[in-house]
């Protein structure tokens, strides 16, 4: 429980965690999304030339 | 190795080969970022003087060095994208700048927290440390919508590269501004041993996982950029089809 209150300073310090983890996994989020979509784009072009 | 290295500027051998690097910067990177959380939030003492505020140093500290490094990356491969004409540096230089941007808002917000019970405010607009970490953001948001503004690739990244070499000339204006004039922020205190061992190794522990993760990140971005930029490719084209062709 001390270690959690961090001498009353545990908002400051876990919120600084807690922000450095949604901005680290919301980064990698993007990013894979990003790539699935510009794979996607791909995939559909090429299927698209080749049906045509 | 140097042939190694030749095949991997090439971007097809880079797309192929780096998704099997990015399980080995994410292993370290895990490990280290464990033991360093675990050391400077568990194991560490108080400091003397701010207590416990002091373990937001192993968010921070990583954070505001990596959006120094970013930038200098997104800066030297975009000047040899410039200078060489290689296509993958532009790639990089492309998938660096949202990395770099958000550990550079990491590094201000996190700071900013720490200030507000150490310094008592969340904000000083007169403090060259702070200023100068605020224009590192705006280079980096400058450098995306530069980008994006522009359709043609090519000229895309000239001039984001252009821009990018100008905006590095912050990077030492950032490093050394504690020094240079009167700051509320605390002065070099890693590279001059004054921190207590418990303390100190950490955060050591901190700044190198996250340097294996911001490859690691790196490494993703890249790939996604370089598969966009080729996506009208044979090799492209023969990869999805045979991909399509396993499934």
């Amino acid at each position: 429980m001390d270690a959690f209150a961090m001498g009353d300073y545990g908002a400051y310090v876990w919120s600084c965690y807690a922000l450095a983890a949604i901005v680290v996994i919301v980064s990698e989020w993007r990013a894979r999304v990003r790539h699935k979509r510009v794979y996607r784009d791909i995939e559909v072009r090429i299927k698209a030339l080749e049906d045509h | 190795m140097w042939k190694f290295l030749h095949q991997l500027a090439s971007p097809p051998h880079f797309y192929r080969l780096s998704i099997k690097f990015i399980p080995w910067l994410m292993l370290p990177a895990v490990v280290l970022i464990g033991y360093g959380f675990y050391g400077g939030l568990i194991l560490a003492p108080p400091d003397y003087q701010q207590g416990d505020a002091f373990r937001i140093i192993y968010i921070h500290v990583p954070s505001a060095y990596l959006s120094m490094m970013a930038y200098m990356v997104m800066a030297i491969a975009g000047g040899i994208g410039l200078i060489w004409r290689m296509k993958l540096q532009h790639a990089v230089a492309a998938a660096v700048a949202p990395i770099g941007a958000a550990f550079t808002f990491l590094a201000l917000a996190t700071g900013s927290i720490w200030g507000r019970p150490m310094w008592g405010t969340w904000w000083e607009w007169g403090d060259p440390r702070m200023m100068s970490e605020l224009i590192l953001l705006f280079l980096y948001f400058g450098y995306m919508a530069l980008r994006a503004a522009i359709d043609d690739t090519a000229k895309a990244d000239k001039a984001s590269a252009v821009l990018a070499l100008v905006g590095a000339v912050n990077v030492p204006i950032i490093h050394f501004s504690v020094e240079w004039w009167n700051s509320l922020h605390q002065g070099q205190t890693v590279m001059k041993g004054a921190m207590d061992p418990e303390m100190l190794y950490p955060l050591l522990a901190t700044i190198v996982g996250f340097t294996f993760l911001f490859g690691a990140m790196l490494l993703r971005r890249i790939r996604t950029e370089v598969l966009f930029r080729e996506r009208r490719t044979r090799w492209v084209k023969e990869m999805i089809l045979s991909e399509e062709g396993d499934k």
